[in-house]
């Protein structure tokens, strides 16, 4: 440091001293460059021999905190006006697009270390209508250490494999169906999530989580203590050579619903109703990826192929047409879904993708009481095929195109061509296996 | 059951006491480095290959089970593996080689930094604001870091201090008779007119002499155009160039499709350890480099 001010004011000095003498000879002219060049030399070989103290070049501690801004907008060309997966009316149906041009919510991230134990994150979500939410705000352990990993706030949950990923990392402008309709795209939750990885050679870590369980399939929790929700999940993988590398995960998620009502649900008497559900929520899910770039060298080439699966079976009582005849039996369901992508980058900056879902909405067990009214078996398979090429000129810009045929509705097969762009600005993104 | 889980997780513990010192190498140059330094008093792991472009690489489970057990993180810093490696450290719960403790090093503090920028903006391509991090270039940067390496594992692993500063010296007095010899034979490479493809050999350039009179990428991280391929083919018509430069691991399509039209020879360089069959360690890597370089200037 005091070199620096040295050299500086050496420097000022000299700059004077040049300007003052304006009728300086060149041999004069001469003399100074030398100085210059020698003073120069002198702090070059100082602080060479003296090396700065860390200042954290790899941590995100250049921006102190590291903000970031995703902005990100939609151009969406539908066929149908939006109605929920055959069989799944009682499910969240939120996907995310419109027809037309749309902005999407612009995300905007803040993170930093706190102290030598802990990091703080927090992702607001401003949504284009108005307003601002807390997506992600929680703050984890750095020094625990051992492989424990503490986390607490709100977060997304562990499960699956898409599940931690934000919006604008996704390879598809929209969630596979089965991450729409069992977790409303995506599942966040209020509480603690503890995390260990093992100290092996290949990955492996086990976490578990409690929660408010706020989000779908449970329902937020008021005037009452404890948990709501819980999560269970492991994962393992590794490489295979340099060019091969892999990742493996089994979830099991558990909440309570307590009077979760669904619109606008169809009924055997050609109506569509309001139903509400209490219950126990019990799903499990598998998840895998898989990578391959030629040596191992991600920027020019690679493929990726992924998939996920998950089943839920709910148990409890069903409330039938609450604004109505309100009769509430029995009633248990088991729904399932699964989907399978690829994603390759054929060229430098260049990706293209193919992505199949399907939806089983299972066949209900209804009590006696709503037998002629709540619709057991919908006998339809929802599914839908996805293509998209997208294209990043930096790392920081992506623009897409998706071409999907979505036949998740029972007689309203939609061509769906969507236009996405992503741009983040800020902080440098982690590149996230 | 308890007694199982139990059982299980000492199993997985005693997995981790191993007699040698783990050192988790972001690069191949810094794996062979340690190597020279602490011969089998340690245990390295390489996260990225020499095929394998540093900056782009992802947060591979693999590579965070390795850093979960690493004693000492060799790496380059000034932000090349800022993409992967918060995540890697961050996932791995490994408080040894945290940043600021002992078992984390960055080769870039050791060395005196080129095209530090003078403003930091996007509108400059991708840019790192603590200078160009691809130091290993210029052999000469090996001598600080070599010495501050070498202290660092005196201090993690005290017992062998002796075999430490012994390594040291012997690194020390060959690389300084095998910079000589590097220097004596590259003199016809002194001003010599360079293209690169990538902003990745400033350290080279200044060591060697090499005069860069363009870049294949408009700016750092960004893709060349058709159109500015053609304007550097243009530039090159009234600032002609010797050879274009490009790294082991890069594309070499728009290295050629300009050698080509420019009828000059496309370079490709080691970079690093590994990055060609020659290239075995760091004294075979420097000596295929200017192999290489010297065969592109006939």
């Amino acid at each position: 440091m005091f070199n620096k001010i040295y050299f500086g004011a050496a420097i000022a000095a000299l700059l004077v001293h040049s300007f003052n003498a304006t009728a300086a000879s060149d041999t004069d002219l001469q003399t100074l460059r030398d100085q210059v060049q020698l003073l120069e030399q002198r702090v070059n070989q100082q602080s060479n021999s003296t090396p700065v103290a860390a200042t954290g070049a790899i941590s995100e501690g250049a921006f102190n905190p590291a903000i970031s801004l995703i902005l990100s907008g939609t151009y969406g060309q539908l066929q149908q006006a939006e109605a929920s997966a055959t069989g799944f009316a009682m499910s969240p149906n939120n996907s995310g697009y419109s027809q037309g041009f749309s902005l999407k919510e612009s995300e905007l991230g803040i993170s930093a270390n706190i102290d030598p134990q802990f990091r703080g994150v927090g992702t607001f979500s401003l949504d284009p209508a108005g307003g601002i939410s807390v997506e992600n705000g929680f703050v984890q352990t750095s020094a625990l250490g051992n492989g424990l990993n503490l986390k607490f706030g709100r977060y997304f949950s562990g499960l699956g494999y898409l599940n931690e990923q934000h919006t604008h990392a996704w390879d598809f402008v929209d969630q596979p169906l089965v991450y729409r309709v069992l977790w409303d795209n995506q599942i966040g939750e209020d509480g603690l999530q503890l995390k260990w990885l093992a100290p092996t050679d290949m990955f492996v870590e086990v976490g578990g989580e409690v929660g408010r369980g706020r989000g779908f399939p449970g329902t937020d929790r008021q005037n009452k203590n404890g948990s709501g929700a819980g999560v269970l999940f492991a994962h393992i993988g590794d490489d295979i050579g340099i060019e091969h590398s892999w990742r493996a995960g089994a979830s099991l998620h558990q909440t309570h619903a307590v009077d979760r009502v669904s619109t606008a649900v169809p009924d055997f008497h050609n109506g569509f109703v309001t139903n509400s559900f209490s219950g126990d929520s019990q799903t499990t899910g598998l998840d895998f990826v898989w990578k391959y770039s030629p040596n191992g060298n991600t920027a020019n080439r690679y493929v990726k192929l992924q998939g996920e699966y998950f089943r839920r079976k709910e148990t409890g009582d069903l409330t039938y047409n609450t604004a109505g005849t309100n009769i509430t039996d029995s009633f248990d369901v088991t729904q399932s879904g699964w989907y399978l992508q690829s994603v390759a980058q054929f060229m430098p900056h260049w990706h293209a993708g193919l992505r199949y879902d399907q939806l089983d909405s299972g066949t209900a067990t209804v009590g006696a009481m709503n037998l002629a009214n709540v619709i057991s078996n919908y006998g339809y398979t929802p599914k839908r095929t996805s293509l998209m090429v997208d294209y990043n000129p930096s790392e920081f810009t992506r623009v897409r195109v998706q071409l999907a045929q979505d036949e998740s509705r029972q007689g309203l097969a939609d061509k769906q061509f969507f236009v996405q762009y992503i741009m983040s600005l800020g902080a440098h993104g982690a590149h996230q296996y | 059951m308890k007694k199982i889980l139990y059982t299980f997780l000492l199993l997985l513990l005693n997995n981790n006491v191993q007699a040698s010192l783990n050192v988790f190498a972001c690069e191949p140059e810094w794996a062979a480095l340690t190597q020279q330094l602490a011969g089998d008093k340690v245990s390295i792991y390489t996260a990225t290959g020499a095929l394998q472009d540093p900056h782009q690489v992802q947060a591979r489970p693999s590579l965070i089970a390795k850093a979960r057990s690493a004693k000492l993180l060799v790496c380059t810093g000034a932000e090349l593996e800022i993409g992967w490696m918060p995540v890697v450290l961050r996932e791995s719960a490994n408080s040894a080689i945290q940043p600021g403790s002992d078992g984390y090093f960055e080769a870039a503090h050791f060395v005196s930094m080129l095209e530090v920028p003078t403003r930091l903006d996007r509108a400059d391509g991708d840019v790192h604001a603590m200078g160009n991090p691809h130091i290993q270039t210029d052999a000469r940067n090996f001598l600080p870091i070599a010495e501050a390496l070498s202290k660092r594992l005196t201090q993690l692993d005290p017992a062998n201090t002796a075999y430490y500063q012994q390594q040291l010296a012997t690194f020390n007095q060959q690389w300084h008779t095998a910079i000589a010899k590097w220097e004596k034979q590259a003199a016809p490479l002194k001003g010599v007119s360079i293209i690169a493809q990538h902003k990745g050999f400033p350290y080279l350039n200044n060591w060697l002499g090499l005069k860069q009179v363009a870049e294949l990428e408009p700016k750092p991280g960004l893709e060349p155009s058709a159109a500015y391929l053609g304007q550097v083919l243009n530039e090159l018509k009234q600032h002609p160039a010797k050879m274009v430069l490009r790294a082991a691991y890069q594309d070499g399509r728009p290295s050629e499709w300009i050698a080509e039209r420019a009828h000059v020879p496309a370079v490709m360089l080691p970079y690093t350890v590994g990055g060609t069959p020659q290239a075995t360690d760091l004294f075979s890597m420097f000596d295929d480099t200017i192999q290489r370089l010297l065969a592109g200037l006939k």
